[in-house]
């Protein structure tokens, strides 16, 4: 049986993970790849790597660490952050990347889906989309969410699936960083609406948020950052939690 | 032991070219005939779509030289499904190596299926020392009914091959390099055949 997959996100910044890591195990907490590691021996499904650094030499310091990362770990990886460009991708997978993920550069030319899929295939072109609710409306926001756009959540949503992306990232920016749960209402309204895989973000807190978001929200990948990162969810203990809720996993 | 990885411009290979090395082999990328001619086990990978990734193979004349190789071949993913008749998938003629077609999941199941699922029904010395219900990872929209030569079976909506062998040719519809210990083992077993 398809199992529901968990997925830490490390965010890098100049080849480095940067915010809050508190893994007193690890020589180098700051090193993506040693956390990958020791991410993939804890028992995550998938890792995402998000590159926020903002330098010129970006594109290289990234396509070095995907190289780095591919040599060491033995499960799928994703990689995003600023991608706007076929050439972007071509490297990032030659390098070692299983998928992609894009979002502004998504929003800002839709047809760049559609060339990636066209050149690489929808498995490895993930679309995330960051949004929060505005008078009762879903919308997509830009900039890390501090930019609002024109477009609804679920029109947007449809259109990424229609252009052939492989996945949905979605990200509530109301629900990010309050560790009060997903946001499994629009969450599992995406998953009825759509018929590719749904990935929750944003409000993971404990172990029963994520039990929530695949039962209530239907998600199929749930993805968090702070609870895994400061340990205050253990992989192996949520798995096995989730499994006790009748959850496929695996363990 | 001489490994080579057919380089035919498909995909991700980096990665397992990187998987055999944590095994302590080396391989080497080619789509040179005769490099590919003289090795001890070839591995026919594939990540993309599949009417291109067979154009790129007839450019290079590997179309007609894959399905007359002598020694173990492994194709992973698209590299299996192009070892079959034909694909739905850009309606692709394929390989002919294995006796079935490849078609698309039907919408009562998300497609892509991308995640971990497990293989039952092992019966091959791919799985050697792997036991039933194991967990690998898989991410495609099209894949090969079960047939005489499947070796491995997963469910995602109906059961449906996960791995198929026809004499000295094998393929894996996961990703062996993707599957953490076990698929590592599985990779194993194929060098050590």
């Amino acid at each position: 049986m398809l199992t529901k997959r968990i997925i830490p996100c490390l965010d890098i910044k100049n080849g480095r993970t940067v915010k809050g890591v508190n893994f007193v195990d690890l020589r180098d907490a700051g090193d993506p790849v040693e956390l990958a590691d020791a991410y993939s021996k804890a028992g995550a499904d998938e890792l995402v790597f998000l590159d926020i650094s903002a330098t010129e030499e970006r594109r290289k310091t990234l396509a070095d660490l995907v190289l780095k990362v591919a040599a060491k770990i033995n499960i799928p990886f994703t990689v995003g952050g600023g991608i706007s460009s076929v050439e972007d991708v071509d490297v990032l997978l030659q390098n070692g990347a299983d998928k992609v993920s894009i979002n502004s550069s998504a929003v800002k030319n839709p047809q760049l889906i559609n060339d990636l899929v066209g050149k690489f295939g929808s498995q490895c072109i993930t679309v995330a989309i960051d949004a929060k609710q505005i008078d009762g409306n879903w919308i997509v926001h830009l900039v890390g969410g501090k930019v609002p756009t024109e477009l609804n959540l679920f029109d947007w949503a449809k259109e990424v699936e229609e252009r052939g992306a492989g996945e949905i990232l979605f990200t509530s920016m109301d629900n990010d960083g309050t560790k009060d749960g997903f946001a499994n209402k629009s969450l599992s309204r995406l998953s009825q609406e759509l018929n590719i895989p749904i990935i929750a973000s944003g409000g993971a807190g404990n172990m029963q948020h994520f039990v929530d978001t695949f039962k209530e929200g239907k998600a199929d990948a749930a993805l968090a950052a702070s609870v895994f990162h400061f340990k205050e969810i253990e992989i192996k203990d949520l798995k096995h939690e989730l499994r006790n809720n009748q959850i496929p996993v695996r363990l | 032991m001489k490994i080579v990885i057919i380089n035919y411009g498909a995909g991700n290979i980096q990665s397992i070219k990187f998987a055999i090395e944590r095994m302590g082999y080396q391989a080497i990328l080619s789509d040179n005939p005769e490099e590919i001619k003289t090795a001890d086990k070839v591995i026919f990978p594939g990540v993309g779509e599949a009417s291109s990734a067979m154009q790129k193979l007839k450019i290079s004349g590997l179309d007609k030289l894959v399905p007359i190789l002598k020694q173990p071949v492994l194709g992973i993913c698209l590299g299996m499904q192009l070892m079959c008749n034909r694909t739905e998938e850009g309606n692709t003629k394929g390989l002919g190596i294995f006796d079935v077609d490849v078609i698309r999941f039907n919408n009562n199941v998300k497609v892509p299926q991308i995640g971990w699922n497990q293989i039952d029904s092992l019966n091959s010395p791919l799985f050697t020392e792997v036991d039933e219900n194991e967990y690998i990872y898989l991410v495609h929209s099209y894949y090969a009914p079960v047939i005489e030569d499947t070796v491995a079976q997963t469910y995602y909506g109906i059961k449906y091959s996960t791995a198929l062998q026809k004499d000295n040719f094998y393929g894996t519809q996961f990703h062996p390099e993707k599957s953490s210990v076990i698929g590592e083992k599985i990779l194993k077993n194929f060098l050590e055949l």
